[in-house]
């Protein structure tokens, strides 16, 4: 068994969860090396509860990719395991949960047209058209795009072309929704509008949504837990609960509570990055 | 409505329909003025006389040429789609078959046309196989390099979601596939031509009648020249409209999402 590292003290917050529910997801000392030797993450202990907006931030190379990569079985880990609704990857599907991943590129095929893009994991699926064309309109009026559902992705702006991606996801109607910088692309409007949409989103549905960021801001605004990771190798420095009320909106961005947490934040992200918290010899 | 000189379309047509039209005059007025015999260079008056004099025969032998073509092309088409296909599905095809794509490629129609007319003892199917050959090698590169050019975004995507290769297959790698592959045709129809015309140049000179390259054999015998331009023209205007049906296909196809093909339905 591998020890807690030192340098990852136990947060007081991580107490903070909804004990009667099963969490949506639990690493347990997951840890991984690449084939190259680089050892991205260090064993690892994340529970995820279910209908949590847990955010992953730290500074580059602290394997925050590579985490909810881990989380959405896109690789596996190379010593410790991942249950998902305390079961394996392989019972996820035939519980009836799904889980939906949205990439930093809105990754459209450019030839179909937004409806037909929103359907495409319905129809990799082989779900009948007749049971699969209520839900695709649905997620198209969910992100507020139906009047574009028969457009093609090149008419759309970065942003719409973003929200087409996010219906995809919906559509499969997902339990657990996985984000990597979906909106680091995006210039600062757009990026809050889309908060502003998202997190009404998941409070619609208590959608579990883990979430990887480079912004402070953004991490504040969305999340009821923020993970600071600390890279060399990576491994989780800080959490930090954001307990304010739901839904979040301009008036939390505005308010002084709002600042606070990104004052404190960004001095765990600063701390984070110095060369001393990489106590931890590779 | 705009005026007509500021239309664009006016002017893409009108442009090097002018050109065209000064080119005329200046070589009909300059054989005129040099008082050239048609033996040695005619005029495009008396290129328009024999066209008319000989349309029947001329008719007679671009079809039998466009014949030719449009068989090599469909075959090339097919095949090379096919080829392409299998040197997808596994790189061990791919490194064992493509040497042998290139070489074919590479080796000249006309030196190895006897060859096929010898062995083949169809006219038609003879000269389509040498056409066919010339037109296959864009369409097999083209359309591997269409299928290999996936969205590695989408592509992990697709594995995200666990579809199956014929899923895959059909949803993302074909639809990505398709602007190559009409750039292929491009290339491929008007090889077909030449390839065609080439072999049956070869098959006229051994004394296989056929075709309009036979035409232009058989007038350079008779010192016919005008009949040898009249026929040259038709080939010609055989290979541009084959051409513009191509652009016009892949304009159908991609207008509504390719780089290559956006503005032009504007």
């Amino acid at each position: 068994m591998n020890a807690p590292l030192p340098s990852a003290p136990l947060d007081a917050h991580t107490t903070r969860r909804a004990a009667d529910r099963p969490p949506a997801v639990e690493v347990l000392s997951a840890e991984k090396i690449f084939a190259n030797g680089t050892r991205a993450l260090a064993p690892i202990d994340l529970t995820i509860a279910d209908g949590e907006f847990l955010t992953l931030i730290g500074p580059s190379g602290c394997g925050k990719s590579t985490l909810l990569k881990l989380i959405a079985n896109l690789i596996q880990p190379s010593d410790g395991r991942i249950l998902w609704w305390r079961g394996d990857f392989g019972q996820v599907g035939q519980d009836g949960r799904g889980l939906a991943f949205v990439f930093q590129e809105p990754t459209l095929m450019p030839w179909a047209r937004v409806d037909t893009n929103v359907r495409l994991p319905l129809d990799l699926a082989d779900v009948p058209r007749g049971k699969a064309d209520p839900r695709v309109s649905d997620a198209i009026a969910r992100v507020g795009l139906s009047a574009f559902a028969r457009h093609y992705p090149r008419q759309l702006s970065g942003g719409m072309k973003m929200r087409v991606s996010i219906a995809r996801a919906l559509a499969t109607e997902p339990n657990l929704l996985l984000m990597d910088e979906p909106f680091g692309a995006l210039d600062e409007f757009t990026r809050n509008k889309l908060d502003d949409d998202l997190i009404k989103l998941w409070w619609e549905r208590k959608l579990t949504t883990v979430f990887v960021t480079h912004s402070i801001y953004e991490a504040v605004f969305l999340s009821t837990r923020i993970v600071v990771l600390a890279a060399n190798p990576g491994r989780i420095f800080r959490t930090m609960t954001i307990d304010e009320p739901q839904p979040r909106s301009q008036d939390f961005r505005d308010s002084a509570r709002f600042a606070a947490y990104c004052r404190e934040l960004s001095t765990w992200l600063a701390e984070a990055s110095l060369p001393s918290a990489s106590g931890a010899t590779p | 409505m705009k005026p007509l000189l500021q239309s664009e379309t006016f002017v893409r047509i009108a442009a090097p329909l002018a050109v065209g039209v000064v080119l005329l005059a200046v070589w009909e007025i300059g054989c005129r003025l040099g008082s050239i015999p048609v033996y040695l260079f005619p005029k495009p008056s008396d290129i328009l006389a024999s066209l008319i004099k000989n349309g029947p025969s001329l008719l007679r032998a671009l079809l039998i040429t466009l014949r030719i073509t449009l068989q090599a092309f469909a075959a090339a088409v097919v095949l090379g789609t096919l080829i392409a296909f299998m040197f997808v599905q596994s790189r061990a095809i791919e490194i064992s078959l493509f040497p042998y794509a290139v070489l074919l490629q590479v080796t000249p129609i006309v030196a190895i046309a006897p060859l096929i007319i010898i062995l083949v003892k169809n006219t038609q199917l003879s000269l389509t196989v040498c056409a066919t050959l010339v037109a296959l090698f864009p369409i097999i590169s083209n359309t591997t390099l269409g299928l290999r050019s996936v969205d590695p975004g989408l592509a992990s995507y697709f594995r995200m979601n666990r579809a199956s290769r014929l899923k895959t297959l059909v949803r993302l790698r074909i639809p990505g596939a398709l602007p190559y592959f009409f750039g292929g045709l491009r290339i491929s129809s008007g090889l077909a031509l030449i390839g065609a015309v080439v072999a049956e140049f070869v098959a006229g000179t051994g004394g296989r009648s056929s075709g309009l390259a036979y035409e232009i054999l058989d007038a350079g015998f008779q010192l016919d020249i005008p009949r040898m331009f009249a026929a040259l023209f038709l080939i010609t205007v055989t290979g541009v409209l084959l051409f513009g049906a191509m652009v016009g296909l892949s304009r159908l196809a991609l207008s509504n999402w390719h780089e290559s093909e956006i503005g032009a339905e504007a």
